[in-house]
C-alpha cells in the first residue's frame, strides 16, 4: 500500500441536480454513483469490457468503472434513473420493454444510455448502424435481435415526436 | 384448451420489464445493508498442492479485519456444490475449506473485513505453506496409469473410482451394437471436442448474508436454486434449515452457472462467525476460473446405416472433464446420450458409454444444454458425413430418421437423472415442419453444395437438429399458491426462479388465463424460501412446464372456489357459471357478479374464507422441445476467419405462452452457441493457470459479431403441458456448433471437429487439405 488517499469534494450535475460530493482520489465513478444510490449502474468486469456500468457524461457514453469519480468535476452525469421511472418512463425505456429487449435486465441500463446517445445524434439509424454503435456493450441473454428492434422502434417514435 | 387465449399466446408486458429498464434496485447487491463486512477469498496459486501450514496472524492484525476462515478452524463436512434435488447425484467431494487445493483458483481461506481494502490487504498477508503436487491437466493424463490421485481424501462420498480419477461413468447398451454395425451398409465416425467455456452471465455471483430481527440467517443471493441453497448451506454450516431464509431478487443471468452453491456457504460461515452481515461478490476473473464452466468433452459418434439412409446402429462415447470437483459430472455425462440419441429413434442398436474424469483445472458444472450440446456437436457432424457418404440430402436424412409424435425411444427408460429413466412417448413433435420452414427460409435447396465464391471468401450452408427435455421426470417438483384479494386481484406465490427468462410473466399469464383476468391483476412473488412454496429451481428447462403446471393446478382450484361463492350469490349451480373478464357469468341466465363482489363477500360477509389454493406438480415425463438450425457462413480462405452470414432457427416448444419471450430464449441460446463455435475457449498456461480470465481476451459475441438471428416458432400442442406448452430455454444452444461446422464443410470442404473454429484452426485445416 503506502499510497496516501486524498479525500476531495467536487461539484457535478447528477440527473439534472447539482451535487457537491466527497470522494477518495482513487474512487471510480461507478463506486461513487452506486454510493449515491444510483443502483442502475452495474459492475460486470471492472475492466471496461462489458459496458454494464455505462453512464452519460456530458451526453457521451463512458465506462464508469474505468473513469475516476474526480473526472466528472463540473460535468453533467446521466444514469438511467435520470431518463425516467416506472410511473413515467422515457420512450426509450418503454421501447426496450415493448420490443422484448429486457431479459435479465443487467445490461439494460447501459444499453439504454448508449442507445440514447445514438438517437440524440441520429434518429434514423440503420440496423447495421445500431449494431455497430451498441457493439461495446455486451448482452448474454438476448442475442441482440430485440435490442436492435427496440432502438429502431424508439428511433421511429422519436421521429414521430414521441420523445423528451 | 384453446391454443390462444386472452393471456396465453399474447406478448403481454414483462411484469418486471419497466422496473428493470428504469434501473430500479432489484438485484442482489443493490440493497445496502448497514454495517456489512466485505468477504473475500484467498485462492490457490497452484493446480495441485497440500496445505502444510497456514499462518493468519499478520493478516488478523490488519485494522478492520473481523474474521479469517480456513481448513484449520471450520468443521470438515463433505458436500456437493451442485444445486440438484436431494439426494444429489453428484459426489460429495467439496469441503468449505480443505487441506488440499485442486486447481489454480481453488479456495484456501476467506476473510471478512470492514472495507474492501482491508480484506485485500489481509489476503496478501495470509501465509500459506504449500507442498506442490504433480498436477493432472488433461483427461488423458487423469486416466493414465499411475496418475496422481486428485481426490485421495477418505471422507468424500459418491465418487465412481477416486483412485483412477473417475468421478462418474455410464455404460448403456441397447440391442447388439456389433451386430448393428455388421448389418449396416455404411458406417461413419466423427470425434468432436468442446473446450472449457464459461457462461459469462453479466452479473457475477454475489450474495449478502445478514440476520433478521429474530436472528435468523437471511441469504439474499444470485441463484437459480434458492431451496437447494437453503438445504446445502444448512448442511455445511450446521444450522437447522428453518433458521435460514434464502431470497432470490432479480438475477443478472445464470445459464446454469448459478445452479451451483458457491459463495453462499462461505458468506453464511463468515456471518455466523462474526455475527455481522457479510457482502460477497466474485470478480470477473474469479467468475471465469472459480465459479463453474461447461464440461469440456470429447465425443466420438459412430453411425451405421442401411443404404436407404435408415440408421441401424449408433455408438456414442464421451470423455468428460469435470475439473477439480465432480459437480454435475454424472448427470451432464448422462444427458450427453439421453438428450441426443432419442432424436434418431429408428436405430435398434445403440451403445452409449463414457466417463467423467477429474483434472486439476477449473470446475465444470451445469451449463445450458447440459451435455446435450457436446453430444449434438459430434452426432450432427456425423449425420452430415453420413448424408455425404449416402449421397443424400442432410435434411432428407433427418426426415428419414427423426422421432415422431406417438413414438418412443428405449433411451428414455434407460437413462435418467443419474439413475434409470422412465419410459415416455413423444406426444408432440413438429420437427418435420421446423425442418421444412428452416430449409425454405435459408434457401437450402438453392445454396447447398453451390460452392459460391466471392474473391477470397467461400460461402456454404449447413444444418443440424436438436431436442432437449422439459424438466426432470419424477424428480423435479414445483408448487404454487394463489390467493385472491377481496377486490378480485390475485397474489401468485411461486418457488419458481426467474433468472431473467421471464418466468414470472409466463406463470402470471397461465394464472390469468384460467382466472379470466388481465395479467396486471396478478402480482407475482417468487423464490423466497420463507414466503413461497417449494420449487426445485430454474434448470433443466423446467420452469414453464413444471412450475407452469403447478400454477395451472392451483388456478383451477381457485377458479372452483370462486364459482362456489358466486353460486351462492347468484343462487345458481356452480356448473352453470363461468369466469370471464373479471366476472362470474351464468351461462343459463346471463346474470353476473364481479370478482370484487365475490372477493368482498368471501372475505367479510358470508361463510368467510380466504379464497386460496396451493398445488404441487411432479412431471411424469419430460416432453422434448425440438429445433432445426440452418446457417450460411462465409470463410475467408486466406485468413481462416469464419463469419456467420445468416442463422435460422425453427423450434417447436409446444404452445408458446409468450411468443416474444420464447423467441428471445431461442435467439439468446443461438448466439451463445455461435460464441462456442467461433471464439469461446478458456486457455491455460502449462501449470494450469488460466490465460484469458477476462472479457477482453475471452470473446463472447457482441452485436456486431452475429447476424440478425431469424427464429420461427412452430406450434405444437403438448397434451401434458400447461395449456399446451413445453420448454424452450436450452434447445437452441445445441445447434450452432454442428450447423456451423457443417456449413464450413459445405463452403471449403474441411471438417472442423475441435471448437472453437478460430481462424488458426480453419486455416490449418485448409492448408492440411491442400497438402494432402
Amino acid at each position: 500500500m503506502g499510497n496516501e488517499t486524498t479525500v476531495m469534494k467536487i461539484y457535478f450535475e447528477l440527473n439534472g441536480e447539482t451535487r457537491y460530493e466527497e470522494m477518495e482520489s482513487g474512487e471510480s465513478l461507478l463506486s461513487l454513483l452506486r454510493r449515491l444510490g444510483m443502483k442502475s449502474v452495474k459492475s460486470g468486469c471492472d475492466t471496461g469490457d462489458c459496458g454494464v456500468c455505462t453512464v452519460l457524461v456530458n451526453g457521451r457514453a463512458v465506462r464508469s468503472c474505468t473513469t475516476f469519480a474526480a473526472q466528472v468535476r463540473g460535468k453533467q452525469v446521466t444514469t438511467v434513473e435520470g431518463l425516467g421511472d416506472v410511473d413515467d418512463p422515457h420512450p426509450l425505456q418503454e421501447a426496450f420493454v415493448e420490443a422484448g429487449a429486457v431479459q435479465c435486465g443487467f445490461c439494460t441500463p447501459g444499453m439504454i444510455l448508449v442507445a440514447y446517445e445514438l438517437l440524440q445524434r441520429n434518429d434514423a439509424p440503420t440496423p447495421e448502424g445500431v449494431r455497430a454503435w451498441l457493439s461495446g456493450n455486451l448482452c448474454r441473454c438476448t442475442g441482440y435481435v430485440k435490442i436492435v428492434d427496440a432502438v429502431l422502434l424508439a428511433a421511429r417514435w422519436k421521429r414521430e415526436g414521441r420523445w423528451r | 384448451m384453446a391454443l390462444k387465449g386472452k393471456a396465453v399466446g399474447v406478448n403481454v408486458r414483462k411484469v418486471d420489464g419497466l422496473a428493470l429498464a428504469a434501473g430500479r434496485p432489484k438485484f442482489t447487491l443493490d440493497m445496502d445493508v448497514p454495517g456489512a463486512l466485505i468477504g473475500k477469498i484467498l485462492r490457490s496459486p497452484h493446480a495441485h498442492a497440500e496445505i502444510i501450514g497456514i499462518d493468519t496472524s499478520r493478516a488478523e492484525a490488519v485494522p478492520g479485519v473481523a474474521c479469517i476462515l480456513h481448513h484449520g478452524n471450520v468443521e470438515r463436512i463433505p458436500y456437493t456444490t451442485a444445486g440438484q434435488g436431494w439426494p444429489e447425484p453428484s459426489p460429495y467431494d467439496n469441503f468449505l475449506f480443505d487441506r488440499k487445493v485442486r486447481f489454480v483458483g481453488d479456495r484456501v481461506a476467506a476473510v471478512a473485513a470492514e472495507t474492501e481494502a482491508a480484506a485485500e490487504e489481509a489476503l496478501r498477508l495470509i501465509e500459506v505453506e504449500y507442498k506442490v503436487l504433480p498436477a493432472v491437466l488433461s483427461p488423458e493424463e487423469a486416466l493414465a496409469e499411475g496418475a496422481p490421485v486428485i481426490h485421495d481424501e477418505e471422507d468424500a462420498e459418491g465418487i465412481h473410482d477416486a483412485q483412477h480419477n473417475v468421478a462418474a461413468a455410464v455404460d448403456i447398451p441397447v440391442g447388439d451394437i456389433e451386430k448393428g454395425f455388421s448389418e449396416s451398409d455404411v458406417i461413419v465416425e466423427a470425434t468432436c471436442e468442446i473446450p472449457y467455456s464459461q457462461h459469462t452471465a453479466l452479473e457475477p455471483h454475489c450474495v449478502i448474508a445478514y440476520f433478521d430481527e429474530d436472528g435468523r440467517l437471511v441469504l439474499r443471493t444470485s441463484t437459480q436454486v434458492p431451496f437447494h441453497v437453503r438445504r446445502i448451506v444448512a448442511r455445511v454450516v450446521g444450522l437447522p434449515l428453518e433458521r435460514i431464509r434464502v431470497v432470490k431478487p432479480r438475477i443478472g443471468g445464470g445459464f446454469g452457472s448459478k445452479q451451483e452453491v458457491i459463495l453462499e456457504p462461505v458468506a453464511a460461515a463468515l456471518a455466523l462467525r462474526t455475527g455481522r452481515p457479510v457482502r460477497m461478490a466474485l470478480d470477473r476473473a474469479e467468475v471465469f476460473t472459480s465459479s463453474r464452466t461447461r464440461h469440456p468433452m470429447r465425443v466420438r459418434v459412430k453411425l451405421g446405416a442401411k443404404a436407404d439412409g435408415r440408421l441401424h446402429a449408433i455408438e456414442m462415447e464421451a470423455l468428460s472433464n469435470t475439473g477439480a470437483y465432480g459437480a454435475h459430472s454424472l448427470t451432464v455425462l448422462s444427458n450427453t446420450g439421453s438428450k441426443t440419441l432419442p432424436l434418431y429413434n429408428k436405430a435398434p442398436h445403440l451403445w452409449f458409454h463414457g466417463q467423467a474424469v477429474y483434472t486439476n483445472l477449473p470446475v465444470a458444472g451445469a451449463y445450458r444444454g447440459y451435455g446435450a450440446t457436446q453430444g449434438y456437436f459430434a452426432l450432427e457432424v456425423a449425420m452430415d458425413m453420413l448424408a455425404e457418404r449416402l449421397g443424400m440430402d442432410p435434411v432428407e436424412l433427418r426426415l428419414k430418421n427423426h422421432i415422431r409424435t406417438g413414438e418412443t425411444s428405449p433411451i428414455f427408460e434407460k437413462i435418467g437423472e443419474g439413475r434409470e429413466g422412465k419410459p415416455q412417448i413423444v406426444r408432440s413433435c413438429a420437427l418435420e415442419e421446423c425442418l421444412r420452414v428452416g430449409a425454405e427460409k435459408i434457401g437450402w435447396a438453392e445454396k447447398r453444395g453451390e460452392k459460391r465464391r466471392k474473391g477470397r471468401w467461400a460461402y456454404g450452408v449447413g444444418m443440424a437438429c436438436s431436442m432437449q427435455g422439459s424438466g426432470i421426470t419424477g424428480i423435479d417438483m414445483a408448487a404454487a399458491t394463489i390467493m385472491m384479494n377481496e377486490n378480485g386481484s390475485f397474489r401468485l406465490l411461486v418457488g419458481a426462479t426467474d433468472i431473467g427468462t421471464g418466468s414470472d410473466t409466463i406463470l402470471a399469464q397461465l394464472a390469468a388465463e384460467i382466472l379470466g383476468v388481465p395479467v396486471e391483476r396478478i402480482s407475482v412473488y417468487s423464490s423466497d424460501t420463507d414466503f413461497t412454496p417449494f420449487d426445485t429451481g430454474a434448470y433443466a428447462s423446467s420452469t414453464t412446464y413444471v412450475s407452469g403446471m403447478a400454477v395451472v393446478k392451483a388456478a383451477q382450484e381457485v377458479h372452483e372456489k370462486i364459482l362456489e361463492v358466486a353460486a351462492g350469490m347468484l343462487e345458481e349451480p356452480a356448473q352453470d357459471l363461468e369466469l370471464s373478464e373479471g366476472r362470474v357469468v351464468s351461462k343459463a341466465t346471463g346474470k353476473s357478479v364481479t370478482l370484487s363482489e365475490v372477493g368482498h363477500r368471501a372475505t367479510y360477509v358470508v361463510d368467510q374464507q380466504h379464497i386460496i389454493a396451493s398445488a404441487s406438480f411432479v412431471p411424469p415425463e419430460s416432453p422434448p422441445p425440438f429445433a432445426a438450425f440452418f446457417c450460411e457462413v462465409a470463410v475467408d480462405t486466406e485468413t481462416g476467419l469464419v463469419r456467420v452470414e445468416r442463422f435460422v432457427a425453427a423450434a417447436d416448444c409446444g404452445v408458446p405462452i409468450h411468443p416474444r419471450l420464447a423467441e428471445g430464449q431461442l435467439e439468446g441460446a443461438v448466439v451463445q452457441g455461435i460464441g462456442h463455435a467461433l471464439t469461446e475457449e478458456l486457455l491455460f498456461f502449462p501449470k494450469g493457470r488460466c490465460v484469458n480470465a477476462n472479457l477482453f481476451d475471452y470473446k463472447i459475441p457482441s452485436a456486431l459479431d452475429v447476424p440478425d438471428i431469424e427464429v420461427v416458432l412452430v406450434d405444437s400442442q403438448e397434451p401434458t403441458g400447461p395449456l399446451g406448452a413445453k420448454s424452450i430455454a436450452e434447445v437452441g444452444i445445441n445447434g450452432p456448433l454442428p450447423a456451423i461446422a457443417n456449413a464450413i464443410y459445405d463452403a471449403v470442404g474441411v471438417r472442423l471437429c475441435r471448437a472453437p473454429f478460430t481462424p488458426a484452426r480453419v486455416l490449418a485445416a485448409l492448408v492440411e487439405r491442400k497438402e494432402r
